[in-house]
């Protein structure tokens, strides 16, 4: 399983530019989150690209493997981009994901072999930022993207028309605007997709052609839009939404599917609740609370017993509730207990902050899950050592 | 095959043809066919023990399939055993095959049985049966793969190649080599130039005994080069190459093999199975993919495209789409896997990454069930029936001795006495059998007392018997090793609840501890996954039943008590939500349970487990909040309500007030009905309203209330709740309810002025006033026929129909008619009021 290794933001599609991977900024160079360029100087957050240009720059330039047609980087390396590892020259490369080097193999190597990539996991999973990150590695841009909502029109896939030019000169390859799909069939780019199951099926179906014939016909000009060599997609989903709008098996059968995991081990994930709890409660100046690492813990515990169904010493089983329980969930419980603590309480994190954030949070359908919950507190933590006061915190909360 | 080439490349000097292989591994099967076919022996050495030298031929039987193992046993105790599993992909046995078919003889070469069985029983650290077959075990075919933890030559290999995974590096250099080498021995060669090379780092790497074992091999491979000269092919262990090949003197190995024990030992061929060979199945022969290696084994070529092509089969099976066009897509990405990962061809685990991004969505649900079926596989192997008895058998005759129990085909009782040894152990046996299969004995119902000490037996043999007991011999050497074997087997492929109580009960009868954790975490498992509180309920009763059969026995039942709790637990949680929206019957089915989780906790009480020492309150908690819930069924509220009160947790007062909310004018009739059939309904409830005037006022004030049109469909209810009173408790009641309220025949001033439900005293000038009227009404002036009529009606039924003298339309009806009668009755209710007047 994974942890990853910085909590991804959506990254807003910026200005493309082209020259990411050129050492421009030498002063980056060495420092992985390296200081932006000039020209992103405002951004709130640099791509991949330009925050890790010195990575890639020394990487391409040790890089003796064969590499596929317009790849910067032969597989070998994209897979040491993601994973980390020191080159020979000593440059240390910093691991951009933390988890099963099994996940990064299949993923690059379908990549390779140009088939899609589809990145299934539960929100917070790092799916967007491992997509980023590959399309990165493998071509040197990582803004080719198409945000899928459930609104995003068949034009955001294919192309759309400048209508000034449109009237003024009639049909022409001048007054077509290209997709990000469109630009990196014919650069021979990584393209991606995020959220391909909020996009409507008809509009994802668009997508068939352009994955299994890697043609894309303009029929108002009578031409189409070949695939060169080096383009492929990345799209990544959210498997609780699967219902949204299910792939066809058409589409499905285009892609290749890596699920990332959750947290392997429940100190990985007790590290990313407590390092993204500690940034939220900066941004959100909540009054500075006292480490309260066993509450995180306790609630880290709780929500991976759940989820896995197993208790952490493996010995009983559990029913799961219908909640995700995914760890931006445990982080908001955790936010919410800081509040408060700090606001209402004796601003030290107890077991009764958390408790009522936890029901909420594990409750998701008042009869089911409800009695999934009374059973995993009467016959798991009511017995267990030390959480007396945990147990009756949420026996107040539930009652 | 040209002969002297082949000499040539023999490797340093002439001698004996030393294959080292690993067991298990298809590759090396493949290689030793190939180099037995090139060097074409004249006689065909392998590791194993010589003394089932006897059983070689029939390896060749036609009823001989692989997976089998060579079982080796001490004669006197067969408990002590050692196998050797052979798979049809084990080079041991290919060499086997061989050997037989070119009509070559072959031999065992290993260290007699007979030495290592004695071994074992000298180590202390073996005590128990299982542990002493796997330590067994281990020594065939534990050290080629690296298995022991002091020193392991394929990890030390491995890691100096730059590879983390033992099994891996060396399934990338032996066993996924290119079929169709040039030469035939290369790979032997360059594997014993390795592990001489290891050897030689790490002398006999802890394994101090392999050292005898290896003089022992050495002075056979010496008699074998005397008998046939240089055509001799040895196959073992890639570890041993490098000492067998050392020279060393004669009398220095045979006095290695001085003083050696001894114990008296048996050999025969036992089936075997694909999941015993895998790690996951207990005896370890140390492979984890033993479907996957047979697959490579058979496979004629393209093993990724076969192998993939099956998987996609399966799938299908199973109903998923699966088409030609994802197979092809899954090889491109095995194969492209595999070039990444720097592999010569893509192994187990690039397939099985290929499976799951293409085939399987991501998800690893299809994975197991391809891991489950096909990597490890169902594979049964079988031996011809003239394969010398399973050890199971003499265990059995030993027992049968032992216990002086003949086998008889006449069937006969058996009484026992459980608290005489002999009988005990008479009972255990039977009960074992059982498990196995073995229907030997029947269980009988008890002639003599009831006591717990006591069973009854219908003994008789039958001669398929002797074949069940061929058959159980999979299970285990001993009795007692095999039923715990086997119940181990079937807790965890049980289907239900009630199947896995069931066995826990006979583990407890049967007298098997060892199996007995394992039924429990089954148990705990299924009962926690179990959403059905029915199920549960149906569960505790038979746990708790077993928990009290364990004391008789003298068996720990702590663990036992330990689940029971936790059974408890969850069927208190899932109770309340469970009695919402139920119809008549499963009320009365949920009623039933309440019953005897009711029972069964009562019982439980008495033995607390660690950290359930309150279930008694908690279960009580459970039953208040029961019986103010109004969605619950009238008859489990009211049936809770009883039970809280026979067991003093709600006073008298709360139990009346309980019973006037739920009698009260808003509660439909039917409900009502319920209501009072869940209280006052089976023993004792009657008693109850004979003791309680104020809760049987509340009855007849209920009953006189209920409309007319509503009467009819309470009526089968009441008559059913009544009717089962005894006639006694009826007779009381009926006189109670014709009395009135709280008095005896008209004794005003003892009249309980507080009696709910009626009034302060008798209106005297009022019930004069009706007098003439009854009298002119009846026309006649046997009251007291009337009032007899009555008091069985009211005993009978329905407290109601006592209302009928004051109309006088008391012609004693039967109660057991329906609802025309009925429909008098509600009409005749009405004078109730004036007759208690």
């Amino acid at each position: 399983m994974s942890a990853p290794v910085e909590v991804s933001v959506e990254p807003t599609p910026a200005e493309p530019s082209r020259h990411h991977c050129a050492p421009a900024h030498p002063s980056a160079a060495g420092s992985s989150e390296g200081a932006p360029g000039p020209e992103t100087r405002e951004a709130l957050r640099p791509h991949a690209e330009q925050a890790f240009a010195a990575e890639l720059t020394a990487l391409a330039a040790q890089d003796d493997r064969p590499r596929p047609a317009r790849w910067k980087l032969s597989p070998w390396a994209v897979a040491t981009y993601l994973l980390g590892g020191t080159l020979p020259d000593g440059t240390v490369i910093t691991p951009k994901y933390v988890g099963p080097r099994r996940i990064v193999e299949v993923a690059v190597t379908t990549l390779a072999t140009d088939r899609a990539l589809l990145l299934l996991g539960v929100p917070g999973t790092a799916k967007t930022w491992v997509s980023e990150h590959l399309a990165a590695a493998v071509s040197g841009d990582s803004t080719l993207l198409v945000q899928g909502t459930a609104g995003t029109p068949e034009e955001a896939i294919r192309y759309g028309w400048n209508y000034a030019r449109l009237l003024a000169h009639g049909p022409s390859r001048d007054a077509l605007v290209p997709s990000p799909v469109m630009r990196a069939m014919a650069q021979g780019m990584t393209a991606r997709v995020e959220e391909l199951t909020r996009i409507p099926a008809d509009v994802q179906d668009t997508l068939i052609t352009i994955l299994s014939e890697k043609t894309l016909p303009i029929p108002e000009l009578g031409e189409e839009v070949q695939a060169v060599g080096g383009f492929n997609l990345i799209a990544t989903a959210n498997d609780r939404d699967r219902g949204v709008n299910d792939l066809s098996s058409a589409l499905r059968r285009r892609f290749n599917t890596v699920v990332l995991p959750l947290p392997e081990s429940p100190e990985a994930e007790v590290d990313i609740v407590s390092r993204r709890v500690e940034q939220i409660g900066r941004s959100l100046d909540l009054p500075a609370v006292p480490d309260g690492i066993d509450e995180i813990r306790r609630v880290v515990t709780v929500f991976r017993e759940l989820r896995g169904g197993v208790t952490a010493d493996g010995r009983t089983k559990l029913k799961s509730p219908s909640g995700t329980l995914s760890t931006a969930e445990a982080i908001s419980v955790v936010t919410g207990g800081l509040a408060l603590a700090a606001h209402f309480g004796d601003g030290v994190l107890r077991a009764g902050d958390i408790a009522a954030g936890i029901l909420g949070a594990v409750v998701r359908d008042p009869a089911a899950d409800r009695v999934v919950w009374q059973e995993y507190l009467e016959t798991v933590i009511r017995e267990r050592d030390g959480w007396k006061d945990f147990y009756r915190a949420c026996r107040e909360v539930s009652a | 095959m040209a002969g002297d080439e082949v000499t040539g490349s023999r490797g340093p000097g002439a001698g004996p043809l030393l294959l080292g292989v690993r067991h298990h591994g298809p590759g090396s099967a493949r290689a030793v066919r190939a180099a037995l076919e090139a060097a074409r022996p004249r006689a065909v050495l392998i590791e194993g023990p010589p003394e089932a030298d006897a059983l070689i031929p029939l390896a060749l039987d036609k009823g001989m399939r692989p997976p089998v193992a060579l079982l080796a046993h001490a004669v006197d105790e067969p408990g002590r055993s050692a196998f050797w599993p052979l798979a049809a992909f084990s080079p041991e046995w290919v060499a086997l095959r061989w050997a037989l078919e070119h009509d070559v003889p072959a031999r065992f070469i290993d260290l007699p049985a007979v030495h290592t069985l004695a071994w074992q029983r000298d180590d202390e650290n073996a005590p128990a049966v299982e542990g002493e077959a796997e330590t067994g075990d281990e020594r065939p075919s534990g050290e080629g793969v690296g298995a022991d933890v002091r020193v392991d030559p394929l990890a030390v290999l491995a890691g100096t190649a730059g590879h983390d995974d033992p099994e891996r590096w060396w399934e990338d250099v032996v066993e996924h080599r290119g079929r169709g080498a040039a030469d035939p021995f290369a790979p032997f060669l360059a594997l014993e130039e390795a592990m001489g090379a290891l050897r030689e780092a790490y002398g006999s790497g802890g394994h101090e005994r392999d050292l005898v074992r290896e003089a022992h091999m050495r002075l056979k491979i010496r008699a074998a080069h005397r008998e046939f000269g240089d055509g001799v092919a040895v196959v073992c262990g890639a570890w041993h190459v490098p000492a067998l090949r050392r020279k060393a003197t004669v009398a220095a190995d045979r006095a290695l093999l001085k003083g050696l024990p001894k114990v008296k030992a048996d050999l025969t061929w036992v089936p075997w199975t694909h999941r015993r060979l895998s790690r996951a199945g207990g005896y370890g022969a140390g492979i984890d993919s033993p479907g996957w290696y047979a697959h490579l084994f058979d496979a004629p070529d393209r093993p990724v495209e076969r192998w993939l092509t099956k998987v996609a089969g399966l799938m299908r099976e199973e109903d998923r789409i699966v088409s030609p066009a994802h197979v092809i897509e899954a090889v491109r990405l095995a194969e492209t896997l595999a070039a990444m990962r720097g592999r010569p061809l893509p192994g187990l685990s690039e397939t099985t990454d290929a499976v799951r991004a293409v085939l399987g969505d991501g998800s690893d649900v299809p994975l197991a069930l391809v891991h489950d079926r096909l990597v490890v596989g169902d594979v049964l192997g079988e031996v011809p029936e003239t394969a010398p008895a399973v050890p199971l058998q003499r265990d059995l005759a030993r027992l049968q001795r032992r216990l002086r129990l003949k086998p008889e085909a006449l069937e006969r009782e058996l009484e026992l006495d459980l608290r005489g040894e002999t009988d005990a152990a008479r009972s255990g046996l039977l009960h074992r059998l059982r498990l196995l299969g073995v229907d030997w004995g029947e269980p009988a119902a008890s002639r003599g007392g009831t006591g717990t000490f006591r069973e009854t037996w219908r003994l008789r043999w039958e001669p398929e018997l002797s074949v069940r007991v061929a058959e159980a011999g999979i299970w285990g050497t001993t009795v007692l090793a095999a039923a715990n074997a086997r119940a181990e087997a079937d807790a965890v492929g049980a289907q239900t609840l009630a199947e896995v109580t069931g066995l826990a009960e006979h583990c407890l009868l049967a007298g098997l501890s060892d199996a007995l954790p394992v039924v429990m975490r089954v148990l705990a498992d299924r009962a926690a996954l179990d959403a059905d509180v029915g199920h549960l309920a149906q569960a505790l009763p038979a746990l708790v039943r077993s928990l009290r059969y364990g004391d008789v026995r003298g068996t720990d039942t702590g663990a036992l008590a330990g689940v029971a709790a936790g059974l408890a637990e969850r069927v208190f949680v899932g109770l309340p939500p469970a009695c919402a929206a139920l119809d008549a019957d499963a009320a009365e089915a949920m009623r039933r349970h309440v019953d005897a989780v009711h029972t069964a906790v009562g019982l439980l009480g008495d033995t607390p487990a660690a950290g359930h020492d309150d279930l008694r309150p908690r279960w009580h908690t459970v039953l208040r909040v029961l019986a103010e819930r109004d969605t619950a069924p009238g008859v489990i509220r009211g049936r809770v309500v009883r039970l809280l009160l026979d067991d003093g947790a709600i006073e008298q007062d709360r139990a009346a007030r309980l019973m006037g909310l739920a009698l009260s004018p808003g509660t439909p009739p039917p409900d009502a009905a319920a209501w009072i059939e869940g209280f006052v309904g089976g023993g004792g409830g009657g008693m109850l309203l004979v003791h309680d005037e104020r809760l049987l006022g509340l009855v007849d004030a209920w009953l006189t209330g209920v409309p007319a049109e509503a009467f009819t469909d309470v009526l089968p209810l009441l008559r059913r709740t009544f009717s089962a009173y005894e006639p006694g408790v009826r007779r009381t009641l009926g006189e109670l309810v014709r009395r009135g309220p709280g008095q005896g025949g008209g004794a005003a001033g003892a009249l309980a002025a507080g009696t709910p439900g009626f009034g302060p005293g008798l209106d005297r000038e009022r019930a004069d006033a009706v007098v003439p009227v009854l009298r002119l009404l009846l026309g006649l002036d046997e009251a007291a026929t009337a009032d007899g009529a009555v008091k069985d009606q009211v005993a009978g039924a329905k407290p109601s129909s006592a209302a009928r003298p004051a109309t006088g339309a008391a012609t004693p009806m039967p109660l057991s008619f329906g609802s025309t009668g009925a429909a008098a009755d509600g009409a005749a209710r009405d004078g109730r009021t004036g007759a208690a007047a």
